[in-house]
């Protein structure tokens, strides 16, 4: 599963707290690359700001470490610029839907060719576990005391709204789902999403009745439904159990795309 | 031509294959003639969804090796500003062209200002330090374009056009020179550290695909490019060499005009307000009156002051409030007159005959 080959061991020890999800996901693309072969010197690593946009620093490839929101706006020069680099996005929530939101839908729309890995833990990880905008309503963080008011997004849907060629999502539970959704959006053409759910213990799991790692993987794992089920459960009419989100493959098509390999 | 479509010009004569923009008024034609050109010219234009997105495209690509440029104007200038500065921090080489207009905020949008001269300089959070140039005829939009990607790429800096309504819609003559052999930035020496300098304080580039696997940060970085955000020897080694880099080389950088040196009054100017002390020179049958017209003014070149050993009093007319006034008085002794014009039309020669008068 881990490609040692891709790891700046000169970095370590990493930032990360013990039982983070981020180092399953970093694993699990790391695989991914490694099944597609690519060359280190065609592959192009970016991130924005965050605990999850920190990934880029511990890989062996050159890599572009941004500012908070931007690093799909920064991945486009990069691939607009030179379409024979492989480019791989690491993001997360509060990068990506908040701050960087206009930047995603402008990105899925254009259908830049390039893979999108957001680890999404429902919260601002680094600044300390504030509420992000797919923090669920009700749940605890240090900005919503009394539990979250707002509607959370669902970044799968918006990317397949907004246009994205391949759209898949998964937890760091499901590590070979996960690789294997990574490589499919490594070889689809066009922008590929995935979403991971992860989970971060030390700013949501803490305040939200999850106080083991294993708790809170396993709440993200039995809340996880294969989008199949649900279609067929949602079609008989049968009732989805509260807190349910889709797992799989939600999208894989074939429209005109940018910035692809000339 | 046009001075808009000059710099464009300018931008692909130097090599120019990535344009990443948003239009914004009096900048828009840049854009236009880029969209035009560049394709054909096997290069990239992309219209971005504002500001923030043109540079940090503009940055990833010129991570790429490509010399890749953005053009915008006050606003858009303002929302660049947090690239700007991850730019000035990982020594991303880039261009970036602003088409003053008259603010702040939307201010006057087809009106020439010079309000943005301190912003290019001081705009982004930090310490650090860049270039700016400043193109007084349609012939400088072209020629300190060509100038404005060799400094950036000879000191891997984000290097400032700072034009204005007036030289960016004004139509003139223009030489389209081919311009010298491109120079790209020194490549990384073989065992050198992606972030190591040299002795004139620059580091070699190695772009994405060289096989360097070079780690670029916003964040405070060591030699390696590692984050190193706590040690502040780190912090104050880095921030210090990214001015120094500049500042040491301010006169291998300086451009600027000397007229009248022997002269008692003094008018120094940069950009159009130099076109209307020209008129007031030429209008005059003696060499009374001396002028020092700036092409470039950061890093600011205090020596070419002294180019006027006569000098009594020196007279600076800009479009704005008088913002470049203030580094000519931290540096002579003299008396220094501000002559602000805001509103967005140059001062005419009658205006400066009479300050002239009234300052001698
Ligand atoms: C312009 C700007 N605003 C705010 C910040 C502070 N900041 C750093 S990381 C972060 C949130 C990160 O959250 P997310 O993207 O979900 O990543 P995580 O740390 O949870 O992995 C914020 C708000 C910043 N660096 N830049
Ligand atoms: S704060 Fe959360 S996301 Fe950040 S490293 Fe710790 S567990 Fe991971």
């Amino acid at each position: 599963m881990i490609a040692p080959d891709w790891f700046r061991e000169d970095r370590l020890p990493h930032i990360y707290c013990t039982g983070c999800g981020n180092g399953t996901v970093i694993n699990c693309t790391l695989a991914a690359v490694e099944e597609m072969g690519w060359k280190r010197d065609e592959t192009v690593f970016v991130s924005g700001i965050g605990c999850s946009s920190r990934a880029p620093g511990y890989i062996l490839a050159d890599s572009l470490h941004t500012t908070h929101g931007r690093a799909l706006a920064f991945a486009t020069g990069v691939k607009m610029a030179r379409p024979e680099f492989n480019v791989v996005v690491f993001t997360g929530d509060g990068d990506l839907a908040a701050i960087g939101g206009n930047h995603f839908i402008h990105a899925c729309r254009r259908n830049v060719d390039m893979t999108v890995v957001c680890m999404n833990n429902h919260i601002y990880g680094m600044t300390g576990g504030q509420g992000s905008p797919t923090t669920p309503p009700g749940a605890i963080s240090s900005t919503t005391p009394y539990g979250a008011s707002e509607p959370a997004f669902d970044l799968a849907e918006l990317a397949i709204a907004a246009g994205a060629n391949h759209v898949a999502r998964w937890t760091s539970y499901h590590v070979k789902e996960l690789t294997k959704a990574v490589a499919v959006g490594m070889q689809t053409p066009g922008l590929s999403f995935i979403e991971v759910r992860t989970q971060c213990p030390t700013n949501y799991g803490r305040h939200n009745k999850l106080r083991t790692v294993s708790a809170m993987v396993e709440y993200i794992r039995s809340h996880a439904m294969l989008v199949e089920k649900y279609n067929r459960l949602t079609a008989e009419g049968k009732p989805i159990p509260e807190g349910t989100f889709t797992v799989g493959e939600l999208v894989r098509r074939n429209r005109p795309a940018m910035g692809v390999r000339r | 031509m046009q001075g808009n479509t000059a710099c464009a010009e300018g931008a692909l004569a130097a090599g120019c294959r990535f344009f990443g923009g948003y239009p914004i008024t009096p900048s828009t034609e840049v854009a236009e003639a880029m969209a035009r050109r560049l394709p054909k010219a096997g290069g990239v234009f992309i219209s971005m969804e504002d500001e923030l997105a043109s540079m940090a495209a503009v940055i990833g690509a010129a991570w790429t090796g490509v010399r890749s440029m953005t053009a915008t104007s006050g606003p858009g200038f303002s929302l660049m500003m947090e690239n700007i500065g991850y730019a000035a921090m990982t020594e991303t080489p880039c261009v970036v062209v602003n088409v003053q207009r008259g603010g702040p905020s939307t201010g006057q949008p087809t009106r020439a200002a010079q309000g943005d001269m301190l912003q290019c300089r001081f705009g982004s959070h930090g310490d650090y330090s860049t270039i700016a140039l400043t193109p007084n005829s349609v012939q400088e939009m072209f020629d300190l374009t060509v100038k404005a990607f060799d400094l950036a790429d000879r000191f891997r800096v984000p290097t400032f056009l700072m034009a204005d309504e007036i030289v960016g819609h004004m139509r003139e003559r223009v030489t389209i020179r081919d311009p010298a052999a491109i120079v790209p930035p020194r490549p990384l020496a073989e065992g050198s550290l992606p972030f190591e300098a040299g002795e004139d304080g620059v580091p070699g580039f190695a772009p994405f695909g060289s096989g360097r696997s070079v780690h670029v940060t916003g964040l405070t970085h060591n030699e390696r490019g590692y984050p190193d955000t706590t040690d502040p020897e780190a912090h104050d080694k880095l921030v210090r060499r990214l001015i120094t880099k500049i500042e040491s080389a301010r006169r291998e950088i300086a451009d600027y005009e000397v007229k009248n040196p022997d002269a008692e009054t003094v008018f120094v100017t940069y950009g159009p307000p130099s076109r209307t002390v020209e008129q007031v020179i030429q209008d005059r049958s003696d060499d009374s009156i001396g002028h020092l017209r700036l092409r470039l003014v950061w890093p600011f070149p205090e020596f070419a002051l002294e180019e006027f050993p006569n000098a009594k009093v020196f007279l600076m007319p800009e479009l704005n409030m008088g913002q470049m006034v203030r580094e000519v008085q931290r540096h002579v002794d003299q008396p220094v007159v501000s002559l602000p014009k805001i509103g967005g039309e140059l001062h005419t020669p009658a205006e400066l005959v009479r300050a002239l008068e009234a300052h001698r």
